[in-house]
């Protein structure tokens, strides 16, 4: 029989991997001298299932370092031996090997490595001596030197209840007969009487001999192994010259036989890993991660319910079309009205099997932060909050890093020491929050500190130095904040090995603004910093408001329209530089005109029949000058990039109902781009602006 | 046709079993852990029980003393997949009623070949 077990690496790579992440959690809840038991035998639990698969699939590596680690979480578990820090640290450092050796298997390489065998032996070390890895081998071999003999008397007596264990003697007669030729007597003396007599019971006892060449007393006990504890079980040699006529040793050739061959099929590391499967799995290593989703069941049944329903309700309208009349038009704009329903359903159930909650990014930062405490010397607390709230794959992945850099920026500027925290009168140990929640169709994640905030002075010290700013500027907190994602600025005055590694601010900003998302910073200088990311849910869908422009439909995002105000009567001035502006209650924002940015017309904006959407981007609020406002809905993004090309202002586009195309347009890219065309109408020296109550 | 049932937390393990014990010519119903097992148990008789030790919900000892508790499964064979190491869950074990143990690691052959012999 042979079977290919190198199918079932891919299922034993990714439950091992979950068990890592498992014992790495519950590794975070121990602490020194406590051990919760329910924790401990999570964290066994994980390592035994990763021994016995990897020794099962032939990963010995592997099963021999999961194996040092099991035994002591073993001691651990069975409070023989209480938990130290040192213990704790070595585990999770552990993980990490036990993750590496993964991925080396995973892509067919070896899982030996130098670390593993620190580890193993540090933990060789705590445990003392160790002498069971070996015990599976020296046990082989004492199978194949035991003595040989002519033959074997056996006495028998199991107990009473035998086969209520599922063990039947009969069975072992069977086993024994394979070893050589069985002469079995059976002694009924304990039978009782019929009437006594309790027939789920075993009464005999039995004497045999077993006759054959080359029958180890192993053997023997093999057959017996899993009774010989309950049974009364006696074996002794037969003297070599009695019967020696029986012998017959052809099944004990047999035996010898299949366990050479078992020997021989126990898989290796070797032999699993020929050259050429290694490329195959390599190749198919580096697409795996993001070609695959875990999905919910819940999520599934959903999608089959409301495919289910668009089936019903398909059904229905094509009765109503089968012979329609007028009068049916109710039931035919009922079934429509029920179509777009279920549409509507199908699509938010289809987005949702992208959605994964933001724990699969949020989980590392645990660890992280207890390595960096350890690092840096710092106490620090780490509060979670949201972790289930959900938001698409793709964001997910790619917000990654990003906070990665925040968190460790948190940690190393942020929080202090626990000297400098005592003496500012705050308590020793630092906090730090991550908190995730949806607001409308954005995701907003905080990672709030409660460290010494931003330094206003050191930073634009730092700004004009890097010539970022001028020197004598009066700026708001807000804007010398937004100066630290200026790309090349650095206010540690040393590059650290925990932040400052050459990634910058400016690379966080421009990753999140990528994914069309926006950052902010509120701080307070000596009590802390709050960092404030808003990302779209999805990258696929929008709510869009449709807004008509000459002949052409724009798309705003309907997370950054603030409100919209007919222009009629609205007073426009004329700020320096160019720019118009207009006064919403106490604040004067710019303005823009959407047919004159995207040159939709010569014809002059006539700015009493027109409207005025107010959109707001990273904290910059703009009005935009529209013809009229059209329908909201929700639109599936297509890029213009991959269609097209880029353009300016735009973000993506969109195909409408009724085929047309219609585009979406960029805020964050509107401001900057208004702004500049003010710039170059001024360096041109061409004022020309649209006809206006303040533009004569 | 002998049904297995085959119970193991471990996905890569419970589909070695399952897949190994089918390709020998047995029926395989699979379980997640001891409540799952049980709950199919009742649902379905079976011939054998090949089931891990370790598991979340409720521990293989558990369910072969449960399963052994009911009339069916009086005689039924029952093996544990257990360690070298488990010197006191086989004990254990066999206090709870089970036939035998298949010591991991295990290779396909051992496995099929171990169930035959119970099975007889």
């Amino acid at each position: 029989m042979s079977i290919d077990m190198e199918q079932f690496h891919q299922v034993f790579f990714e439950e091992s991997l979950e068990g890592l992440d498992v014992m790495e959690s519950s590794l975070m809840e121990l602490q020194e001298g406590k051990a919760d038991p329910e924790v401990v035998n999570s964290i066994f639990r994980a390592a035994h299932s990763i021994k016995g698969g990897s020794a099962t699939f032939g990963f010995s590596a592997v099963a021999e370092f999961t194996h040092v680690l099991e035994t002591l979480l073993d001691e651990v578990r069975e409070e023989t031996r209480e938990i130290t820090s040192e213990m704790i640290d070595l585990l999770l450092q552990s993980v990490d090997c036990l993750r590496d050796q993964m991925s080396s298997l995973e892509q067919g390489e070896s899982a030996d490595s130098e670390r593993s065998h620190n580890l193993k032996n540090s933990f060789l070390r705590i445990l003392e001596s160790d002498d069971r890895i070996e015990s599976s081998s020296a046990s082989i071999a004492l199978h194949k030197e035991a003595g040989l003999t002519e033959g074997w008397s056996i006495f028998f007596k199991p107990e009473i209840e035998i086969v209520q264990s599922g063990n039947e003697p009969l069975r072992m007669f069977r086993e024994l007969s394979q070893l050589g030729r069985l002469k079995t007597t059976a002694h009924l003396d304990a039978l009782p009487t019929f009437t006594a007599l309790e027939p789920e019971n075993c009464y005999l006892c039995w004497e045999m001999e077993l006759y054959g060449k080359d029958i180890s007393e192993a053997q023997i006990k093999e057959v017996f192994e899993w009774v010989e504890d309950e049974s009364e079980i006696r074996i002794k040699p037969l003297t070599p010259n009695t019967d020696s006529n029986l012998k017959d040793n052809v099944g004990s050739e047999q035996l010898s036989n299949s366990i050479n061959s078992e020997l021989n099929t126990i898989p290796t590391e070797e032999g699993v890993n020929s050259p050429e499967k290694n490329e195959a799995k390599s190749a198919s290593f580096s697409k795996r991660e993001s070609a695959s989703i875990r999905v919910g069941i819940d999520k599934v049944d959903e999608l089959i319910n409301t495919v289910g329903e668009l089936v019903i309700t398909q059904s229905m309208l094509s009765a109503v079309g089968q012979d329609f009349q007028i009068g049916q038009l109710a039931r035919l704009q009922e079934g429509l009205n029920q179509l777009a329903q279920n549409t509507r359903e199908l699509q938010e159930s289809v987005m949702r099997i992208r959605m994964l909650p933001i724990s699969f990014s949020f989980n590392r930062y645990p660890r992280m932060i207890r390595d960096l405490s350890k690092q840096l010397d710092k106490k620090v607390e780490l509060i979670m909050v949201g972790e289930q709230t959900e938001l698409d794959k793709t964001v997910l992945e790619k917000i990654g890093d990003p906070l990665t850099h925040l968190v460790r920026n948190s940690m190393d500027h942020g929080i202090e020491s626990p000297e400098e925290r005592l003496q500012s009168g705050k308590p020793e140990t630092g906090i730090i929050t991550l908190k995730a929640s949806h607001q409308g169709g954005n995701i907003v994640i905080e990672i709030s500190d409660d460290g010494k905030g931003l330094d206003r002075e050191k930073i634009l010290e730092k700004a004009v130095e890097k010539g970022l700013q001028e020197p004598g500027d009066t700026l708001t907190d807000e804007q010398v904040y937004q100066l630290i994602f200026s790309p090349g600025f650095s206010t540690a005055d040393t590059v650290s090995d925990v932040s400052g590694r050459g990634v910058g601010m400016d690379v966080v900003r421009r990753n999140i603004q990528e994914l069309g998302g926006s950052i902010s910073i509120r701080s307070i200088h000596r009590t802390g910093s709050t960092i404030t990311i808003r990302l779209p849910l999805t990258l696929a869908i929008l709510d869009g408001q449709l807004a008509q422009v000459g002949d052409q439909i724009f798309v705003f995002p309907l997370v950054s329209i603030i409100e919209s105000l007919e222009m009629r009567g609205v007073e426009v001035s004329k700020a320096a530089g160019g720019c118009d502006l207009i006064k919403l209650r106490e604040d004067y924002i710019p303005v823009v005109y959407l047919a004159e940015v995207f040159g939709i017309s010569d014809q002059p904006v006539l700015l009493d029949e027109s409207l005025l959407v107010v959109v707001e981007s990273n904290n910059e609020k703009i009005g935009v000058v529209i013809d009229d406002l059209l329908s909201q809905q929700q639109i599936v993004i297509k890029s213009l990039e991959e269609n097209y090309k880029k353009v300016e202002g735009i973000s993506g586009a969109t195909i409408l109902g009724d085929g047309r195309v219609a585009l979406i347009t960029d805020i964050g890219e509107l401001i900057r781009l208004s702004g500049a065309m003010h710039i170059n109408k001024m360096e041109a020296g061409n004022v020309m602006f649209p006809a206006g109550p303040q533009a004569a | 046709m002998s049904i297995v049932l085959a119970v193991d937390d471990s996905a890569s393990m419970r589909q070695m079993v399952s897949f190994t014990l089918q390709t020998a010519g047995f029926d395989v119903i699979e379980a997640v852990d001891g409540v799952d097992a049980l709950e199919k148990a009742k649902g379905q008789e079976v011939d054998v029980v090949v089931s891990d030790v370790n598991m979340p919900n409720m521990d293989g000892i558990t369910l072969i003393a449960e399963l052994r508790a009911l009339p069916q499964y009086k005689f039924t064979p029952m093996l544990m997949l257990t360690t070298e190491s488990g010197g006191e869950k086989k004990s254990q074990g066999k206090a709870a009623g089970a036939t035998g143990w298949i010591i991991k690691p295990f290779n396909p052959e051992q496995l099929v070949k171990t169930v035959k012999k119970v099975l007889g």
